[in-house]
């Protein structure tokens, strides 16, 4: 942990530690498409670090976007958008990837690289920092371990379900302990269980100390995770707000709870599938 | 030097999980060097020949029977000092008998001579031009236009009437084929690189086509352009390898067992080995070519897929 905080620190050397700015703020973000269409109009936002925040809205109203705009593979076209208090649209090029780096994601559709194990998948994101081998299995272990799938190592993605690839995708976001993680409709493609067991992953995440938001349209999800949530329609923030209650409670607490509001019962009765997979 | 081996170990990985797409990129390398070294040598085969066709060339000068030797000695002076004339040769009598022999066949021309009882042909100078193209400019300077207007040649020991004349008469026709056979052969010979480059740029974009979100995913986990650029460009390195020792070697085999034996027997082929490039150098040439395209070829292509 203590070295990756390091890395950190040297990736993003104009970051004063003890300010604390907001790990994300968008201030008036517009972004208009070359078609002319706008995505986002004017939109202001800022995420603490350490938050736990939810993105939703209806499909088209600029979710994507917004995330698209984070990890830089587009660039506003008015306003600033800033990652730990650094302007990312004054970035160059070449320093993009060190930026990616410092920010995990998360898709739908996974995006593991079908060609490699569970292993080499997560090792890729060491792999492209320069680290070295003993480093690489190390982290790589402990990090699959921490999702679960410490027994799937050599499983290429193709034998894995829906949750488990999820999971893998998971891992090699966190595996290099970054300090912002984006999950992109992470639940998508999954069925309530093992939805549950996804966001209860992230929830762990967050724990450690990574500023989590995730992206989805699942209002249940939201409402039963009671964070704070952020909704966008047609291009601008509708609502921001937090609801609290349930902030402090533990990683177990949060499953069971979880479970509870929606419905999915005790642990015996899921499906069995995924069952093996829920470590908390 | 981890980070070198973790390139070789990757680009290893990706043709072995390719394996489709990477024959089909070794085919075309090897097709395509096949391809250019039979045509490179046939090319400069064809050259040289239409070259020594060329040098060939040549008008003769007509010379009076009863010129004496120091007439002779000064026309030759005067004919070599002309432009562009390469050599000056003379045949004597016999020697344009024995020529007429050849031509015609030695029953056919002794019975030409029978009827004509002696010896008429003239003892005349072969003129060579250094270039097919100076033949007629070196034709004019010997017989210039007199002031009547009629041609006038440079010496009296030189008929007016016919003063020269062609032993082939079709020299002109040569030339024009020769110089139009080089058009064609520079033209395909052209055509036929400009395409199998295409042929290996587009095996390559396919290739890497596939595997666009592979990159997009390495993109994503913040790879910088030349991290992902190195695995590919070491495997179009291996690929070009392996495609340009497979034809050199297709090339090799078909060089000793069909060639070889035949340049005894046709000259054609046997000119090769003399006028045109070696083997060993040829084939380094065209491994060389074959390495570096599919390596630049792989890191240029790939550039459309690493923006940002």
């Amino acid at each position: 942990m203590a070295r990756a905080k390091k890395r950190r620190d040297e990736a993003q050397p104009a970051q004063p530690r003890r300010a604390r700015k907001p790990i994300v703020e968008l201030r008036d973000v517009t972004k208009v498409y070359p078609g002319g269409h706008m995505a986002l109009d004017r939109v202001s936002l800022a995420i603490d670090r350490g938050e736990f925040a939810f993105l939703v809205g209806p499909t088209g109203c600029g979710k994507s976007t917004l995330i698209k705009l984070l990890i830089r593979e587009l660039t506003a076209t008015e306003g600033s958008v800033s990652i730990a208090g650094r302007d990312i649209d004054t970035l160059s090029e070449k320093k993009t990837p060190h930026l990616r780096r410092n920010i995990g994601t998360v898709f739908q559709d996974f995006k593991l690289l079908p060609d490699r194990t569970v292993f080499d998948n997560v090792a890729y994101a060491l792999q492209v920092l320069g680290a070295s081998r003993a480093e690489v299995r190390e982290k790589v272990g402990e990090t699959l371990r921490l999702v679960g799938l410490s027994t799937k190592l050599h499983s290429f993605p193709d034998q894995l379900s829906g949750g488990e690839q999820q999971r893998v995708a998971i891992a090699r976001a966190f595996v290099n302990h970054p300090p912002l993680l984006l999950a992109d409709e992470p639940s998508g493609n999954l069925d309530p269980i093992t939805s549950i067991g996804v966001m209860q992953l992230l929830y762990r995440i967050n724990k450690t100390g990574t500023t989590v938001i995730v992206v989805t349209h699942d209002r249940e999800m939201v409402d039963n995770m009671r964070r704070r949530v952020i909704e966008l329609y047609e291009g601008r923030v509708v609502r921001d707000e937090v609801s609290g209650g349930y902030t402090e409670e533990s990683t177990t607490e949060f499953g069971l709870r979880m479970r509870a509001e929606m419905g999915v019962g005790p642990e015996g009765q899921t499906n069995g599938h995924d069952a093996h997979e829920r470590l908390f | 030097m981890s980070q070198l081996f973790f390139f070789i170990q990757e680009a290893f990985r990706a043709l072995r999980r390719n394996a489709a797409p990477s024959m089909a990129a070794i085919v075309t390398t090897v097709v395509t060097v096949v391809l250019l070294g039979v045509l490179i040598p046939i090319f400069q085969t064809a050259q040289s020949k239409s070259e020594e066709v060329r040098d060939s060339l040549e008008f003769r000068v007509a010379v009076y029977d009863d010129a004496t030797k120091s007439e002779i000695d000064a026309l030759r002076g005067d004919l070599e000092g002309i432009p562009h004339v390469a050599s000056v040769e003379f045949i004597t009598k016999a020697e344009a008998l024995a020529e007429l022999e050849n031509d015609l066949g030695k029953a056919k021309s002794e019975d030409l001579l029978t009827q004509l009882r002696d010896n008429p042909l003239p003892r005349n100078f072969a003129v060579k031009a250094d270039d097919a193209a100076n033949l007629e400019a070196v034709r004019a300077a010997v017989t210039p236009p007199g002031p009547n207007g009629k041609p006038q040649p440079i010496s009296p020991i030189i008929p007016a009437e016919d003063p020269t004349f062609d032993r082939r008469e079709d020299a002109q026709k040569i030339e024009q084929v020769t110089s139009a056979l080089k058009i064609v052969l520079t033209v395909i010979t052209a055509l036929l690189i400009v395409a199998s480059l295409m042929l290996v740029g587009n095996t390559i974009r396919l290739s890497i086509y596939t595997r666009r979100r592979e990159v997009e995913v390495m993109r994503l986990v913040g790879a910088t352009r030349w991290f992902i650029r190195w695995p590919f460009m070491i495997e179009g390195v291996v690929v070009g390898f392996a495609g340009g020792l497979m034809a050199i070697l297709t090339l090799w085999l078909g060089k000793i067992t069909i060639i070889d034996p035949l340049g005894d027997t046709i000259s054609f082929l046997a000119a090769q080995n003399n006028s045109t490039l070696s083997f060993p150098a040829l084939a380094a040439i065209l491994f060389g070519a074959a390495v570096l395209v599919s390596a630049i070829g792989s890191g240029v292509t790939l550039r459309r897929f690493l923006k940002v």
